[in-house]
């Protein structure tokens, strides 16, 4: 049986080592955040300008000058700081961010992420998709694996526009965990059941099973 | 008094050089951090074919969106466009011209207008979009972009305490883009929820030198709009 969308969320948290400083994207990536206990020591990063980014405000507790890169309410941590855009970005793109989990709409089997923009379709920008692709240390897709039509969503070279190239380490879907290796996927983990006859069918290159 | 005196009464005697056909650079990150005082000015005084510097040039029909409902806006440089259907329609029909800057790229760019850097070497959007017909460059065995800077005629901001001189402290999510489009403009116009008089603010506290700063009003009221309210339960 295929993951579900908690499962996928809960696989994705599991990609976060202890201690580390993450950036998670807008969409699934958020709700990675449910998942990271005090005990952890994760220091959350939101593009905006927070480092140290705490959960929900409690009703009565909402700030609005205090809100994350998707523009919803949000707290600070005890150590949290605040920052301008400059300085947010040069952590990016600095290395300082250990691990970023960003949504997909496509990866190829060589690390190049589309997440941006669908031709035809009415853009909404990059914001800060490309800077976080380009600059975080590590990048985990958490993606479906393929469109409901059943186009892949693991390709074999993009389709749509690149977010940046070569950049993905990981994907997350809900058929498993794949690792773009170069001229295939090397498939690490797979959902309980799914065999590999069908994720072979359901990606859009060569896959390899450990 | 040979100093200059940069406290005014409101927006109305700072934005008074506005011109048609200007660039304004904008903080703020979308509905958060937003000099609505001089937002409102802009409107009232009604110029038209401005350039907009702004990570999101309002949202949801609200901030910098006022500007784009009375069609006083041509073009934009932006990062995201997303909440925001004014410029999305806008955009659509060909009525304003819109640049996608990535958003560290863009804070980058306005910064560098501010500092002096004629342009910078960024690995962001290297093989994307928006490298097209731009300068690629091997430096250390990895590829960038180079990226040119961003200026503007005004610049207007929101802080949290200003002083006399032009100094000022920002308060949390609100800072993000308001000290760098500070630095980047010839007229840079500052609100403040709070005027504080001269050396009230400790040197160490300052955020953003008053040097950056041209004119400072305290404005009171600020409607501080909310996007997505989202809470949790109290345990």
């Amino acid at each position: 049986m295929s993951w579900s969308k908690e499962d996928m969320v809960r696989r994705a948290a599991a990609e976060i080592v202890d201690g580390q400083v993450v950036n998670l994207g807008i969409g699934m990536p958020t709700l990675v955040a449910n998942h990271l206990g005090p005990e952890r020591g994760v220091m959350l990063h939101s593009e905006n300008g927070i480092l140290g980014m705490g959960p929900f405000p409690f009703e009565g507790a909402v700030d609005p000058q205090v809100i994350n890169a998707g523009k919803q309410t949000v707290t600070i941590l005890p150590g949290g700081s605040v920052f301008d855009s400059a300085l947010s970005f040069a952590m990016i793109r600095g290395g300082h961010i250990d691990l970023a989990i960003l949504g997909g709409l496509e990866v190829a089997k060589n690390g190049d992420l589309a997440n941006w923009t669908v031709p035809g379709k009415m853009t909404t920008g990059m914001g800060g998709a490309m800077d976080l692709a380009a600059g975080a240390r590590r990048v985990v897709v958490l993606q479906t694996h393929a469109a409901k039509d059943g186009t892949p969503k693991l390709v074999d070279t993009l389709s749509l526009p690149p977010t940046a190239l070569g950049c993905a380490s990981r994907v997350i879907t809900e058929l498993g965990v794949f690792d773009p290796a170069g001229d295939h996927f090397r498939c690490v983990e797979r959902a309980p059941g799914i065999e590999e006859a069908f994720i072979q069918q359901m990606t859009g290159a060569p896959v390899r099973f450990v | 008094m040979s100093e200059k005196n940069k406290v005014v009464t409101g927006p109305g005697p700072a934005l008074a050089g506005l011109r048609d056909g200007m660039t304004v650079l904008a903080g703020g990150f979308g509905l958060c951090g937003n000099a609505e005082f001089c937002i409102a000015e802009i409107a009232r005084l009604g110029p038209k074919h401005l350039t907009i510097i702004s990570n999101n040039c309002g949202n949801q029909g609200q901030g910098l969106a006022v500007l784009l409902k009375q069609r006083q806006v041509d073009r934009v440089i932006c990062s995201f466009i997303g909440g925001n259907p004014d410029l999305a329609e806008q955009y659509a029909a060909g009525q304003v011209k819109v640049e996608l800057s990535p958003q560290g790229t863009l804070a980058e760019r306005i910064r560098a207008g501010g500092a002096g850097i004629a342009g910078f070497y960024t690995p962001t959007g290297v093989g994307t979009l928006v490298a097209e017909g731009k300068e690629t460059r091997e430096i250390e065995g990895r590829r960038y972009l180079l990226e040119k800077p961003l200026r503007g005629d005004y610049a207007i901001v929101r802080a949290a305490v200003g002083d006399p001189d032009g100094n000022l402290r920002f308060y949390r999510t609100a800072r993000a883009f308001n000290p760098l489009v500070a630095m980047a403009a010839n007229v840079t116009v500052a609100e403040v929820d709070r005027l504080v008089g001269k050396g009230q603010l400790d040197p160490d506290d300052i955020h953003l030198p008053g040097v950056f700063v041209d004119y400072v009003f305290e404005a009171h009221e600020h409607e501080n709009p909310i996007e997505f309210r989202t809470t949790r339960a109290r345990p």
